[in-house]
């Protein structure tokens, strides 16, 4: 190495030090104590003490981590898709030639800025078996037992969906700027071959903008994974039957409530596989059609 | 491209529209009602003020009880109120029940309400006397009330410590975070190094870790340091630089041209020279999208102020609405809305002032990589 060079790097490293120190203290420490403290019997007041593989095998007797596991994966598998789609549906439209393009996105995107406590208040409000406002709305549509959202265990998970995709306004800006971006030539030349509007979606405009649905298809995996602001501010002790008991509210209450910080981090390092696996399955099943253009 | 006819496209858009404006509008509307107005059936959308007019005199009331069948309004031995009984109840001054309870009754008012004209129970604001009324003869104006901010205001007990915590906690983040993760960013793409790509793939990796993985650890290192209980570990991160927002730059930096660091640097300028001087003045518009989401996550994090801050005093704004709503055990929606209100509003605010690099700082994020 040069001296020129090793004066690069100095500079560089100096640059960069901010990240290197965070990086070191703030990430990999935490992860490696948080692995080791994933096989302690640790309530952080006293000393982290070894007890092996224990917390991994309460974890597959304990009912309620079990719960919590497939409660957040139903949300997320009612949530993700209703959400991309309808906020397909709305990019598409919004890019389509209409007038006040700009107030109508500004519209959709206003509420994925509310914060989720907020969020949660309102909806609990809105959700409201007794005086919400949708229930009176189902009422006035002749529908007379509509759901108890936030009562009855069938109902809460919905009801959490719902909150989740009045947030996609995000995605909808997303996937209007890349369809946006989509080759004019590639929509006329579909156009001058005689391709139905229904056809150049399909077989154009989707596969285009295809790696952008995908990638915000795996934030949003991630994210679901994770959700915890609005179930935790619109259900105390998992709501009914513990059906809106979610795995980072379960995590959560395991470390700071029952001070069980090595169940926590063995909970937190399997969400950290899952999340890593997911997101692998994902990118394997839509190789086949998700498509990155040559440039 | 015309699969659908102009009017369909709008109608769907608007219907959209409106699925996303509800909530926060139903939540404004809330905010400004007294609480007898929050539970009506049907829900109303403006609040009102109800009043009697007797002569000259106006008076504020409360509305009660609807009655839509002949009905007696009277005194009853045992209850303080009149109560209202049904008209064919009662007879000679004798309330008889369907048991055959036999009770004697003082008549105050014959109400001959009929489903079309029905008659309801009112209060008097100013002297708390109830009465009842045909419906016909009460008047009502469209009146929000403002107040119902203050008085949540003040439900909230410590409302200008959250703001300031909330508000300092933003300036610390953005200050910390725009710098470091500028200069992290210049590091990654504007000096050329070995390793430089490995170690940008490192970078790039550590944003799939969820934060629960690095929570606990956290907590304890904090704890060690005496730091819980503080605002400290809410900000001292954010001068760490995320991997998130070094990405989001360096993807803006590389579109400078390199020739112009290496004008400067022929000309004798440093390296932090021509970062700050010449890179960071260009790259406003990158650097005005990371400000505006660090501000933006800082506002709206919930989890690390959970976790971190064990004094009322130091909660910030989203914590207190948190602690507010578990207070007014669901009874005060229209207080609890209207710090919701008060939550959002400044965020709103925000985005009207800075629609554009919001809309562009998000097709930034979630586009192309």
């Amino acid at each position: 190495m040069s001296t020129g060079e090793q004066k690069h790097l100095w500079t560089a490293l100096a640059f960069v030090s901010p990240w290197l120190v965070g990086f070191a203290v703030f990430t990999i420490y935490p992860i490696a104590a948080s692995l080791y403290y994933s096989f302690c019997d640790y309530d952080v007041l006293s000393r982290p003490l070894w007890v092996g593989l224990l917390n991994y095998r309460d974890m597959v007797t304990d009912d309620v981590y079990w719960k919590s596991l497939s409660n957040t994966l139903v949300f997320s598998a009612i949530s993700l898709p209703l959400g991309l789609c309808f906020a397909l549906a709305l990019a598409l439209l919004l890019n389509r030639p209409v007038a006040s393009r700009g107030l109508f996105r500004a519209i959709f995107y206003l509420p994925s800025l509310v914060p989720a406590v907020a969020a949660g208040a309102v909806w609990l409000w809105i959700l409201n078996t007794r005086n919400g406002l949708i229930n009176e709305a189902l009422t006035w549509l002749g529908i007379h037992r509509p759901p108890q959202w936030l009562d009855d265990p069938n109902w809460t998970k919905p009801g959490l969906a719902l909150v989740a995709i009045w947030g996609c306004g995000n995605t909808v800006v997303i996937l209007l700027a890349a369809l946006q971006g989509v080759p004019r030539a590639l929509l006329e030349a579909a156009t001058i071959d005689g391709a139905s509007a229904w056809r150049r979606l399909w077989h154009v405009v989707l596969p285009a903008i295809s790696p952008v649905i995908y990638f915000n298809f795996i934030v949003g995996v991630i994210g679901a994974l994770q959700t915890f602001a609005t179930v935790f501010v619109m259900f105390t002790n998992g709501g009914p039957d513990r059906s809106a008991e979610f795995y980072a509210v379960y995590l959560y209450e395991n470390a700071f409530e029952f001070r069980q910080m090595g169940y926590a981090c063995a909970m937190a390092w399997v969400l950290f596989l899952l999340t890593l696996a997911l997101t692998w399955l994902a990118s394997r099943t839509t190789r086949g059609f998700v498509h990155y253009s040559v440039d | 491209m015309r699969p659908l006819p102009k009017i369909f496209t709008y109608l769907a858009l608007t219907a959209g529209a409106a699925i996303f404006l509800l909530p926060l509008l139903w939540m404004l509307s809330t905010a400004l009602k007294p609480v007898e107005q929050t539970t009506v059936q049907p829900p109303i959308w403006l609040p009102r003020r109800y009043y009697l007019e007797e002569g000259n005199v106006r008076r504020e009331v409360k509305l009660g009880a609807t009655v839509t069948t002949p009905s007696v309004w009277a005194a009853v031995a045992g209850s303080r109120e009149p109560i209202v009984l049904p008209r064919a109840d009662v007879r000679d001054g004798v309330w008889i029940t369907a048991d055959g309870r036999r009770t004697p009754v003082q008549i105050r008012t014959e109400i001959p309400a009929t489903p079309d004209a029905p008659w309801r129970e009112v209060s008097d604001v100013a002297t708390g006397r109830r009465s009842i009324v045909s419906v016909d003869s009460i008047a009502a104006r469209i009146s929000p009330r403002w107040e119902n901010f203050a008085s949540a205001i003040k439900a909230m007990q410590h409302f200008w410590r959250y703001l300031g915590n909330t508000v300092l906690l933003c300036i610390l983040n953005v200050t910390g975070m725009v710098l470091s993760s500028a200069m992290v960013a210049y590091g990654f793409s504007r000096i050329e190094w070995r390793g430089r790509e490995s170690a940008f793939v490192v970078l790039l990796a550590t944003m799939m870790i969820p934060f629960p993985v690095t929570m606990v650890p956290l907590y304890a290192m904090f704890r060690a340091l005496g730091w819980i209980g503080t605002l400290r570990p809410l900000w001292v991160t954010a001068f760490f630089a995320s991997a998130f927002n070094v990405f989001l730059l360096r993807q803006f930096f590389r579109t400078i041209p390199l020739e112009l660091s290496e004008a400067a640097r022929i000309d004798g300028c440093g390296e932090f020279r021509i970062f700050w001087q010449i890179i960071l003045p260009l790259c406003r518009p990158a650097l005005a999208v990371v400000a505006l989401f660090t501000f933006l996550g800082t506002w709206n994090d919930f989890l690390g102020p959970l976790i971190y801050l064990t004094d009322q005093r130091d909660f910030t704004l989203a914590l207190a609405l948190k602690s507010m709503q578990q207070k007014s055990a669901l009874t005060d929606w229209h207080y609890l809305m209207a710090a919701s209100t008060l939550v959002i509003l400044p965020i709103i605010a925000l985005f009207v002032a800075a629609q554009r690099q919001f809309v562009e700082g998000i097709a930034m994020t979630g586009g192309k990589t």
